[in-house]
């Protein structure tokens, strides 16, 4: 019988260009650009690179949860409530009603599972707008959050203290904070559950066609409340992990943080329209971002300001340049 | 009323928002006997509901550029970087002239300020249009890069004048705040520009339709520009208002998350977020909702920092009633179920799953 | 093919949607190891009948029975699950994931538990691609492939993994987009998996590719079977006049007299093509003139009326508009150039659902003028009653929402939209398509006055009497391609333009 040989029917630069790695190998080469050239103008010393980590793990986290959701081509604007909520609450179920710290971190936790889930119900089940759905987490938890207290209670307990303060050594010097393992830990196993099983697999389906996935028998329902499930359990780790950051609960926390952790993923190279990205593009996206905190604030003349204009600049690139892309595959 | 009167007042778009703003207002007058007294103090307009109207008026402005936007599919998150760019660019300009209170030199400061906007609206519109974009992120950027451009033009600081012409448009003008004047202006001339002139007519058709109003020889894109730079000019205009009021440019403050009330203000108005048909009244409405909300939640005695939950409450309400999903769920054991749409050829509708359809 | 019991079994198969009904007792039967064509015009109720089969419509009778089990089939899964697999014309796969992810999506290859074993999922895949003759690598995303390989990746996920447990497979209009390489490939892969024993469905609209491939044909019109002919027994003419028919219709003939003779071009188009769409054409149009356009269903009709109009953008070619040359670009283009396009699928590209009548018949007028330049009311409400009158459009509500019309209703709406324009030369794609008889009468006198008042008309249906009725030439199209433009003498029948449509040629589908 005849066997047709199909080349791909883009020539080999082409590919590379198409490759759905390339936007991650891309902000990979600008975190290094970028840090390369602070270290030779700010001389940066060797904790420098894991003080991104440190200090930015809670985003991480963040955005590590806002993948899932925007790899299905949804989107979840509560984020930075629900991790001021879930600071808030720890601290209010540790120092006021005096739970034993896991216990405390188990219940914020589960409460932000549920309200992932909730949201995730509201958009599969009744059509509401993924957009309004999360809007309205955002008002929700950001109001639960006020209405525990209206002011910050400082976290002072001997586990939470003694977990904020440890630091894992690691070579010449340098450490990670608690904040940063659970952030690398997370990120494993996102990438993990991404990338090797078949629930991993339904995200990128849905992501890519929504109809499609739902004729090929695929559960796309389950899947995308379960997305959300994920997501808002992340946040509510962000939120825990930033109060070892801060050692306090404060309702005003987290406020803007989704917008931050959409600007990571975007610059870490996942499509907003879903379908394609990678956990490792999230994280470098947070990474870029605190390396231009630092670099300003190392700089010391440049106003603060220019973090913001900055990263916009970063984002309409990467958007520029996803552009670009799809209008060639076109 | 005769039964089919009644009728037609219920099925009017704007009759849930109005009844639902009266209601709130009526729940205010327990708590406060003289809520829907007017006085006139010191040469002012005094009182509740003109306080609701003086506090509103930044969030009725923004709302209602943010509605055409909206009605054509799209969406503006930089509204509030835009407010505070403006107000940053007016004072900046006022605090270098010798004499803060020339009226030439405010009313430059002003225009040079909602020319920076249209700037703003036509390089949002042309990463929407021309682009192709997707809004939230297009407008993302600028919501994100703005502010850090306000605080440039600001130095950082926040910048006060002391302009009594300025102050004006914050202030009163005899007996009524000027923000009601301008609002009430802003209103009617959107009014007029979209029900006047075919504007509002091509928008309507781009977000219902965007393939037949494409076929049908609509330039889509020059009327989504057209709307994202609309957009901008009334975000600033909200903005020169708050500003003026406080005498300074706050860039960090100026306008904080205003867009978020004023999407929901537009969605509780009744303009789907999908786009379409949409209603300025109703979004005058919803702002004003959103407004008395507040003021009620504080007359009540709640404290305020449970704004926010209703505000949720509301929205979510509001949400679930406007989705057909929902409204078929919840009463379906009212109404006959509808049957399913007639055959076409080839395609499975995307819009509904294989277990809506197979019924 | 021996006198095997058939692997499928509908009988008395009725489908009702509201006022339509769409299947009326239908039978359809399907033997193991077959290639069976399921063929019929739009509306006919092919598509219907493959949903009810594949779960995704309930039937309102009829019972289907599966190898001799009567079976109820709630869901596209639960088709799958029971053997009945469907590859759809836009190819229904993930093009962002791998092919292999496409071909083990839903039922991954892993090891240790939930793990996915890429090692083995990309061996397996491979070795499935090529027991199907396709050398690909199995590791690129499936968009990096042209259509024919993602739908060929298509059937080897239906049919390929052992799991599969495939017994029937649909094709629904596999070949609309291929070059004829790729469609012999795709042939040996169907008659590979007939010597297996499964049994294929293959709806198509290239008569030529049927007789090719396919062993026994149904057919179907106006939701009921009026034939299952083994290839052998039917030859094009029959088929084609199976499947447009004859109807009775209660229409007086247009007095051939009293029409007009055609007059100045307004419209030359040379060369004019898009690839994948329509083979490059020449084609002229008179003022006073009207160019009916005959073909089945695929055969390139609305591309090439697209193309004229800009709604989709030429490779080839050029357009003269009144003798000058013209550069159209888009519908503003067209419209300013005095073309007016009266598309087929009013639903999705005519109407703007949520406005009302009135707003929807003007829109065309309104978007040519600008948004500074309104309609005043007073004209606009003159304007549509007018039109709602000339068309007999009900309700007669102006103001009634543009999706509560019926079909026919919405199709005068957008007509209305187009003759308000005042047109030079009027397309029109099936306008009277879900129209009742004695509104059909009226719009095609209504054409016919037109253009002797001086409008040049192209008039694209698929129902052949009212071509020649209307028309003054005939342009014939067989897929794809312009095969003829012919006079409307009293020699042209409907069987010579069946004929020419049915014509066996070969090697002519591109």
């Amino acid at each position: 019988m005849t066997t047709i040989s199909a080349r791909p029917t883009i020539a080999r630069a082409g590919r590379l260009v198409r490759d759905r790695r390339l936007p991650v190998v891309v902000t990979a080469t600008l975190f290094a650009v970028m840090f390369g050239y602070g270290s030779y103008r700010y001389s940066f010393d060797a904790q420098v690179g894991p003080n991104l980590l440190v200090n930015n793990g809670y985003l991480v986290i963040a955005a590590v949860g806002a993948t899932f959701v925007i790899l299905a081509g949804g989107i979840d604007l509560s984020i930075g409530s629900v991790i001021g909520f879930s600071g808030m609450l720890f601290a209010e179920l540790v120092m006021r009603a005096h739970l034993p710290v896991p216990l405390a971190a188990l219940v914020v936790l589960v409460t932000g599972c549920a309200g992932g889930a909730l949201m995730g119900c509201m958009i599969h089940f009744f059509n509401v707008q993924p957009f309004i759905a999360t809007l309205t987490g955002l008002f929700l938890f950001r109001g639960l959050s006020l209405v525990l207290s209206k002011a910050a209670i400082s976290v002072r307990a001997p586990m939470v203290d003694s977990l904020a303060q440890y630091h894992l050594p690691l070579l010449s010097d340098t450490f990670l904070s608690t904040g940063a393992i659970v952030a690398i830990l997370v990120a494993l196993v996102a990438a993990y559950v991404l990338h090797l099983t078949p629930f991993g697999r339904r995200v990128y389906a849905i992501g890519g066609n929504e109809q499609s996935a739902m004729l090929m028998g695929l559960p796309v329902g389950r899947t995308k409340i379960t997305l959300y499930a994920i997501s808002g359990t992340c946040s509510a780790l962000a939120g825990l992990v930033f109060v070892l950051y801060i050692q306090s609960g404060d309702p005003l926390h987290g406020i803007g943080m989704e917008l931050d952790a959409i600007a990571a993923v975007v610059i870490g190279g996942t499509l907003l329209t879903g379908g394609a990205g990678y956990v490792l593009g999230s994280v470098l996206g947070v990474l870029v971002l605190g390396l231009i905190k630092t670099m300003i604030s190392a700089e010391g003349t440049l106003s603060s300001w220019w973090i913001k204009i900055f990263t916009g600049v970063l984002v309409l690139i990467f958007i520029l340049l996803q552009r670009v892309i799809a209008v060639r595959r076109a | 009323m005769t039964e089919s009167m009644w009728r037609n007042v219920v099925r009017h778009h704007l009759f849930w928002p109005a009844a639902i703003l009266v209601t709130l207002l009526l729940v205010n007058l327990p708590f406060t006997p003289g809520f829907f007294a007017i006085h006139v103090r010191n040469g002012h307009l005094y009182g509740s509901l003109v306080s609701i109207l003086i506090f509103g008026t930044p969030l009725i402005l923004v709302a209602i550029g943010m509605t055409l936007v909206i009605a054509t599919g799209g969406i503006d998150l930089s509204v509030g970087a835009v407010m505070a760019i403006a107000g940053a660019i007016a004072c900046w300009y006022i605090d270098r002239q010798s004499d803060q209170s020339s009226v030439v030199g405010v009313l430059v400061a002003v225009v040079l300020a909602l020319a920076a906007c249209s700037v703003l609206g036509l390089w949002n519109g042309f990463l929407v249009a021309r682009i192709g974009v997707q809004p939230i992120i297009a407008t993302l950027i600028l919501m994100v890069a703005g502010r850090g451009i306000a605080q440039l033009i600001t130095g950082g600081f926040i910048i006060t004048v002391q302009s009594k012409p300025y102050s004006t448009i914050g202030g009163y003008i005899w007996v009524v705040p000027t923000g009601v004047l301008i609002a009430a202006v802003a209103v009617t001339s959107m009014a007029t520009l979209t029900r006047r002139t075919a504007l509002g007519l091509l928008v309507e058709s781009v977000g219902g339709n965007a393939e037949a109003s494409r076929l049908a020889g609509i330039r889509s894109r020059r009327i989504k520009i057209i709307v994202y730079v609309l957009c901008a000019v009334f975000a600033g205009i909200a903005g020169l208002m708050n500003s003026s009021n406080l005498s300074n440019a706050d860039a960090n403050n100026a306008g904080l998350w205003i867009e978020l009330d004023a999407i929901l203000a537009v969605v509780i108005g009744g303009t789907p977020l999908t786009g379409g048909r949409f209603s300025i009244g109703g979004t005058v409405l919803g702002a004003l909702i959103l407004q008395t909300l507040k003021t009620t939640i504080f007359t009540i005695g709640i404290p305020s920092q449970a704004n926010m939950v209703f505000e949720a409450a509301v929205v979510i309400t509001v949400c679930l009633i406007q989705s057909p999903a929902f409204r078929a769920r919840v009463m379906a054991p009212f109404r006959r179920r509808r049957p399913p749409p007639p055959a076409t050829p080839v395609r499975v509708e995307t819009t509904e799953t294989p277990a809506e359809v197979a019924s | 093919m021996a006198e095997q019991p058939p692997v499928l079994r509908m009988t008395g198969i009725s489908k009702r949607f509201t006022a339509v009904r769409a299947l009326s007792e239908v039978d359809f039967r399907l033997f193991p190891g077959e290639i069976h064509a399921l063929l019929g015009e739009n509306g006919a109720g092919k598509s219907t009948l493959i949903k009810v089969l594949t779960g995704v419509y309930s039937r309102d009778a009829g019972t289907v029975e599966l190898e001799g089990q009567p079976v109820e089939i709630t869901s596209p899964h639960h088709a799958q699950q029971l053997g009945i697999s469907t590859v759809y014309q836009e190819v229904n796969l993930c093009p962002n994931l791998t092919v292999a992810e496409n071909i083990f999506l839903g039922r991954e290859l892993t090891s240790a538990g939930k793990t996915i074993s890429w090692r083995k999922t990309r061996r397996t895949a491979q070795s499935l691609v090529a027991r199907f003759g396709l050398d690909i690598d199995v590791g690129l995303p499936l968009q990096s492939y042209p259509l024919a390989v993602q739908q060929l990746v298509a059937i080897v996920r239906a049919v390929g993994p052992a799991d599969a447990q495939t017994k029937v497979l649909i094709l629904d209009e596999p070949t609309s987009s291929l070059d004829r390489e790729e469609v012999l490939t795709l042939f040996s892969v169907m008659r590979r998996l007939r010597e297996e024993g499964v049994a294929i469905v293959f709806v198509s609209h290239f008569l030529e590719q049927i007789y090719e491939i396919c062993d026994r044909i149904t057919v179907l019109r106006n939701g009921e079977r009026v034939g299952e002919h083994p290839v052998s027994e039917l030859d094009r003419v029959a088929l084609v006049r199976l499947m447009l028919g004859r109807e009775l219709r209660g229409l007086d003939a247009l007095a051939e007299a009293d029409r007009a003779e055609p007059d100045k071009t307004v419209l030359l188009a040379s060369g004019v093509g898009r690839r994948g769409s329509i083979a490059p054409f020449d084609l002229k149009l008179r003022s006073r003139e009207v160019v009916g356009l005959a073909g089945l269903l695929g055969s390139g009709r609305t591309e090439l009326a697209r193309l004229l109009f800009g709604a989709d953008q030429a490779d080839t070619g050029t357009i003269e508009v009144n003798g000058a040359p013209a550069s159209i670009h888009g519908p503003p283009d067209a419209i300013g150039k005095g073309i007016a396009f009266c598309s087929e699928n009013r639903r999705t590209e005519g109407l703007v659902p949520d406005l009302t009548v009135r707003e929807n018949i003007i829109l065309a007028l309104q978007a040519s003028r600008g948004w500074t330049r309104p309609l005043s009311r007073t004209q606009v409400d003159k304007l549509a009653a007018q039109y709602i009158k000339a068309l007999d459009i009900r309700p007669s509500d102006p103001e009634t929402k543009a999706s509560a019309l019926s079909g026919g209703n919405q199709q005068k709406v957008v007509l209305a939209r187009w003759l308000i324009t005042a047109p030079k030369l009027l397309i029109l794609d099936e306008p009277t398509r879900g129209i009742d008889v004695g509104a059909k009468a009226e719009i095609q006198k209504l054409v016919a006055r037109l253009a002797d008042d001086g409008l040049a008309v192209l008039y694209i249906s698929a129902e052949l009497e009212e071509v020649l009725r209307v028309s003054h030439t005939v342009g014939v199209l067989r897929d794809r391609t312009l095969v003829a433009h012919l006079d409307n003498g009293p020699e042209l029948t409907e069987d010579v333009i069946m004929g020419t449509i049915a014509s066996g040629a070969s090697g002519a589908s591109q």
